[in-house]
């Protein structure tokens, strides 16, 4: 690994400055990560005084569990739903912006704000607007002869996380498809423009494929921020209901853990949820390597 | 712009000002609401005009709180999260910009060891992780502290990779005339390699303080006590109460208050913001 052709030549001090960061990850990342793949193992009897070894058991159960296979349909569902929602609409606004030239930096200022909402904020702020009972949304619904009330129809609540999520994360993925956009050359559309293809047309065959390294990254970025990062947002909506509709994978470990107490159960889904966490980050660096050029 | 097409130039208006529509109207809801009375949510729809309470919504929420939903005062909150966002940011910036340079200028046995036990927190975000963390919190009695609410946050590959690749692209002779003028490695770090990197510490700043300001699943484990309630958390509690009895204007008054501080830090320091989202991110 890379390091300065001239260093210094202290033995203790680089000890010292790294031992703040790795004494945090130790405690608090390292230590707590193997005891839920230790208690992943094993199985605590209701008072706690007994823990008995029993290998891949609590595995063999989540997997074979109908609440979890819906948590994880319900997590599938809700990823692919707010990535291709968000991202589809931040590339269009992108598009709009990267157009208009100087308007477009107050555009900018106006559409990135949200990435600053905390994620049970935007959650609330979804949940006001479509309360069945004072909602706004609802009361123009009605007008259209459809009631709404993602308390009882499982299909609505899972609608409503989907906005609201994806609300929250246009900001995130407008900025770096804005990014990408800006970095096509000027000359390649210019071109194209003299040959006779119309914006549609040179869109859709020079900018676009020139995009793909961005929407691949931000495709990577959204599913991990489906997953992980709107917990507070299913808090604060729908808690997981009406009747699990609502329920994804790190919900669940939360509400088994914290509200069901099933340890082993939810360290097993822990650890699965870990599984996954490698599995993008891994895919994230070897193309972000590609990507970036050192 | 390639040519000239003014139907096109309408419509790409049209769309951005929908966009901005879209982005802005939750807001602007819950900002009218915060302006009304406790009559106003009684029945029917929710107003989408100004009312005439927002003083005393607001000053009502700032100094009592709302003792009926077990919420502390909001500036109590709002003290609290401007407390944790700080104390994450900065301590996130000064444990990776050490570690950083302990990995780049110094050769030491276990040195790709440490890189790599740094890059593993990466896959260990808090969500994966919760129940045995609260454990190791609550035996080391930080629960109800703010060490308990802000350490197990803290440790930070993205800006420890940030401040490597930064410190890799600073010139050989820079430490090279150092070490000829006689500096040692820690007066080196103070007065050449920190005011260098200046402009990342400033923009990695921005996006750890708007991360630690949005915490709610840990504030919410960690703490019971009211006086460490942090306003992202206590919000919760605020609008579950107000669904059960008319207190939209309470609850909204403290949603406005908990987005201000954080909108307003990516609003006035955009350019800062945006450079360190799309550095973080490399």
């Amino acid at each position: 690994m890379q390091t300065k052709r001239t260093i210094f030549s202290n033995k203790r001090l680089p000890y010292l400055l790294l031992a703040p960061q790795l004494v945090i990850t130790l405690v608090f990342f390292i230590w707590p990560a193997l005891q839920a793949v230790k208690s992943s193992f094993e199985r605590e009897d209701p008072f706690g005084f007994k823990t008995t070894f029993i290998w891949f058991e609590n595995y063999t159960r989540i997997l074979q569990d109908a609440a979890y296979l819906n948590s994880l349909g319900n997590t599938a569902v809700f990823a692919v739903s707010v990535t291709v929602l968000s991202m589809g609409l931040s590339l269009l606004l992108a598009v709009c912006v990267n157009r208009v030239m100087r308007p477009g930096r107050i555009y900018t200022t106006l559409l990135v704000w949200p990435y600053a909402v905390a994620p049970v904020v935007v959650g609330i702020l979804w949940w006001f607007m479509f309360n069945p009972s004072i909602g706004f949304i609802p009361y123009i619904l009605r007008g259209f002869g459809i009631s709404w009330n993602h308390r009882i129809d499982g299909n609505q609540a899972m609608l409503l996380i989907i906005l609201a999520a994806s609300w929250k994360q246009i900001s995130y993925n407008f900025l770096f498809f804005l990014a990408g956009l800006q970095s096509v050359p000027n000359s390649l559309t210019e071109a194209a423009a003299i040959d006779g293809a119309g914006p549609f047309k040179r869109f859709w065959t020079i900018v676009f494929p020139l995009l793909s390294p961005t929407t691949f990254f931000l495709l990577i970025i959204n599913i991990n921020y489906a997953m992980f990062d709107t917990f507070g947002i299913i808090d604060a909506t729908t808690s997981g209901g009406p009747a699990q509709a609502t329920n994804t994978l790190v919900y669940k470990v939360y509400a088994d853990g914290f509200v069901g107490l099933n340890l082993g159960s939810s360290s097993a889904q822990s650890v699965i949820l870990m599984l996954i966490v490698i599995v993008l980050t891994v895919v994230q660096f070897r193309y972000v390597e590609r990507r970036v050029q050192y | 712009m390639v040519e000239n097409r003014p139907l096109l130039d309408f419509l790409t208006h049209l769309v951005l000002i929908t966009g901005v529509a879209i982005v802005a109207f939750p807001v602007y809801v819950a900002f009218i609401a915060s302006t009304h009375g406790t009559g106003a949510f009684v029945s029917g729809v929710m107003p989408l005009l100004p009312g005439t309470h927002m003083v005393e919504n607001y000053s009502m929420m700032w100094n009592e709180g709302l003792t009926s939903a077990g919420a502390p005062p909001l500036w109590v909150m709002m003290f609290n999260s401007l407390w944790m966002a700080l104390i994450i940011a900065v301590g996130k910036i000064a444990i990776s910009i050490t570690s950083a340079y302990a990995i780049v200028y110094f050769r030491f046995p276990f040195r790709v060891l440490a890189f790599w036990m740094i890059f593993i927190t990466l896959m260990l975000p808090v969500e994966v992780r919760i129940l045995p963390t609260f454990k190791v919190v609550a035996d080391l009695g930080m629960l109800n502290s703010y060490a308990g609410l802000t350490l197990p946050l803290i440790a930070s590959a993205t800006a420890t990779f940030l401040f490597r690749q930064f410190f890799l692209t600073v010139p050989e002779e820079i430490m090279e005339a150092a070490r000829v003028d006689g500096a040692g490695p820690l007066k080196f770090f103070r007065d050449i390699l920190l005011p260098l990197s200046r402009t990342n510490i400033a923009a990695l700043f921005v996006i750890l303080f708007i991360y630690g300001w949005v915490q709610y699943l840990w504030p919410l484990l960690i703490t019971t006590d009211s006086n460490f309630y942090t306003i992202v958390m206590g919000i919760k509690r605020l609008a579950a109460s107000a669904d059960a009895e008319p207190l939209w204007h309470y609850a909204m008054a403290a949603v406005m208050m908990a987005m201000l501080p954080p909108v307003l830090v990516v609003i006035f320091m955009q350019r800062l913001f945006v450079k360190g989202l799309v550095e973080t991110e490399k």
